[in-house]
């Protein structure tokens, strides 16, 4: 029998291990040979002969990318993607629990309501985008809504509209980031004041009086990213496509909401009805807080596809058109349209370490030390 | 808790109908305009109904997308096997004979699931030229298969975390062996599991898209990038890709309509954990 189960134990593993070996050089071999390319310039001259002359540039890319003259629609790209997966996953949540909320309380048509919600998640999204792209039509569509109940006619330019809000010079990111850090460490020492937590109180308000201080003589405004100003912000072409990206997943947070609505025991929610709770009240202060954990679940899983989006864009509004583009749209452009094979790596290198920002908590805090449960 | 319709529930139910209808908006103009003659198509009168029916539109793209649509097929069909079958057996070991390291394992398989693929494109389209496989469906099968894995394998661990322990040491004590237990425990009751699995796969690969335009060459591109090259195309009157899309989504609503109890267990077993 112990020997039986030693030889069973070797099987396991010679079963796992083409997986292993596979995702080894197919994710982790992959990535550092794409960082490794991205240190190159490969791709600046004749990337395609067969034996292409590359250099070794250090991370001049990197640089060019974030500082570089050519480079300013990557620098929007990022502002776009940042922005968009803000609304994008601020709005599906905010959708989802109203979905779900109403779902929860219906007295028929559980079943086909919730179907509804949901179809979207099912389609891809080159369809998604493609119906959508006609829906936004600037003079059909959605934009003819309001004229089927009598009132004038929307004139939002969905995808084509070329401006900006909440616009700010991106050579100042280093002054940005010291005012918020002020901003956060006013916050919290005030915070710590309130709790009386002295330490923390000193240390926050350390931290506060020195960003001021920064500001103040104005250091922060000299630490520039460029020579000169450079204006991003928020391009209200996106706006379009969160609409679309919300109906297709706001069904996957409705989805959630509701397995998480369901494991509310009913036992607690009569104990708050005995104690005089209201229907809201019972919603508000046991149902909601239970929620919570399938609420980072949530941002998590969204913010991914967020960071990531590509397809959507793609089919709505082209790889070409600026005002919607995000990183993943230009690694494919100048990868696969301009040969810059090098440039393309870099921005898959960065996009690489932004989703892992999100994603390497979550991993390691669901996942590890999980093995199984062989007794 | 049920209690008569208050004017609460009343309201509830209403504002969900409400919301239903707004969700069904683009299911309305698919079809609307894609049963409408291209004359009869402008933006002006984009809501209204066809005067008359006009199937036309769909005889064209059935014609022009039915090779795509056959590549599609053929990709998420073979794809979604191997990648499922990997991942049953996977899930296996991962859940019932834990090796050492397999608990730092898991974690660095499941991490494969949430890359963004373009942090790996430029060696994968390297190592698909060298190999020759690049531009033809073996290669793009292949990616699928291999980027399949951390999800497929995720999903059948926890399935097989719900068989107790105990109905494995008795197959055990009867002599059954790594393959035996697999064959007459594991396997038998792999069925629902096996259908979340599948039909998760097929529907992603069925969808997906980056791989789909990088790796093909135009004789083996799956149904997206078919779609989105008509679409894309400025000239095309809009009755076409409607069609189209409706062509291109059928596979997975159909999905989705009919096994959409299994298409909701494999959604949210990708997240909460199971």
């Amino acid at each position: 029998m112990r020997f039986r189960l030693k030889r069973d134990e070797l099987y396991a593993v010679l079963v796992i291990l083409p997986s292993i070996l596979l995702l080894a050089v197919f994710v982790y071999g992959f990535i550092a040979q794409t960082f490794r390319v991205s240190l190159t310039d490969w791709g600046q001259t004749a990337a395609l002969s067969l034996q292409p002359e590359i250099n070794y540039v250090g991370l001049s890319n990197y640089a060019d990318l974030f500082g570089g003259f050519l480079n300013i629609r990557f620098r929007q790209d990022l502002t776009n993607m940042v922005m968009f997966t803000v609304l994008f996953v601020g709005l599906s949540l905010a959708t989802g629990l109203v979905l779900a909320s109403l779902v929860d309380n219906l007295i028929w048509g559980e079943t086909v309501l919730r179907t509804v919600f949901l179809y979207p998640m099912s389609l891809s999204f080159v369809v998604t985008g493609t119906v959508w792209r006609w829906l936004l039509q600037p003079r059909g569509g959605i934009n003819l809504l309001p004229t089927l109940v009598g009132l004038r006619a929307g004139q939002f330019l969905w995808l084509s509209s070329r401006d900006q809000q909440l616009t700010f010079d991106w050579a100042l990111l280093p002054h940005y980031a010291v005012v918020a850090l002020l901003a956060l460490a006013a916050v919290m020492a005030g915070a710590a004041v309130l709790r009386r937590r002295r330490r923390q109180a000193a240390a926050w308000g350390a931290a506060a009086a020195m960003a001021a201080a920064v500001v103040a003589t104005g250091l922060s405004r000299r630490w520039q990213l460029l020579p000169y100003s450079e204006a991003h912000g928020f391009s209200t072409a996106l706006w379009g496509v969160v609409l679309a990206a919300v109906w297709q997943m706001s069904g996957y947070t409705m989805a959630l909401y509701l397995a998480g609505l369901r494991t509310v025991p009913d036992e607690l929610r009569e104990a708050a009805y005995v104690d005089g709770a209201s229907r809201l009240q019972i919603y508000r202060h046991v149902e909601l807080p239970m929620l919570m954990p399938i609420t980072v679940s949530a941002i998590v899983i969204l913010g991914h596809i967020a960071l990531k989006i590509f397809d959507l864009i793609f089919a709505m509004a082209g790889p070409d058109h600026a005002p919607t583009s995000v990183p993943a749209i230009t690694m494919f452009l100048k990868t696969f349209r301009g040969n810059q094979l090098a440039v393309g790596a870099a921005i898959g290198t960065i996009l690489l370490v932004i989703v892992s920002l999100l994603i390497v908590p979550y991993v390691v805090t669901q996942y590890r030390g999980d093995g199984g449960g062989r007794a | 808790m049920k209690r008569r319709p208050s004017l609460f529930s009343v309201a509830v139910q209403t504002l969900a109908v409400l919301l239903a209808v707004a969700y069904l908006i683009p299911v309305y103009m698919t079809l609307n305009t894609s049963l409408k003659s291209p004359a009869e198509i402008n933006l002006p009168t984009a809501w209204q109904l066809p005067s008359e029916l006009n199937w036309a539109s769909y005889v064209t793209a059935w014609t022009r997308f039915a090779p795509y649509i056959k590549n599609s097929l053929i990709l998420a069909v073979a794809a979604t096997l191997i990648s499922a079958g990997m991942g049953a057996l996977n899930g296996y070991v991962l859940c019932k004979y834990p090796f050492p390291g397999s608990a730092v394992v898991l974690p660095l398989i499941v991490f494969g699931m949430f890359i963004p693929y373009q942090a790996i494109l430029v060696p994968l389209f390297q190592f698909l030229q060298r190999t020759r496989l690049y531009g033809g469906l073996p290669g793009l099968i292949l990616v699928h298969v291999v980027y399949g894995l951390p999800i497929t394998t995720l999903l059948f661990r926890s399935f097989y975390a719900e068989i107790p322990d105990e109905l494995l040491n008795a197959a055990r004590i009867d002599g059954a062996g790594f393959a035996g237990v697999f064959r007459h425990i594991m396997l038998p009751l792999s069925g629902p599991p096996f259908l979340v699995v599948a039909i998760w796969q097929f529907t992603q690969i069925w969808n997906e898209f980056l791989f789909a335009v990088t790796l093909t060459r135009p004789d083996a591109q799956p149904i997206t990038v078919a779609l989105a090259n008509l679409a894309g195309g400025q000239a095309v009157s809009w009755n076409l890709p409607m069609a189209g899309s409706v062509l291109a989504a059928l596979p997975t609503v159909a999905i989705y309509v009919f096994l959409g109890r299994y298409f909701v267990r494999g959604l949210l077993a990708g997240s909460i954990k199971g």
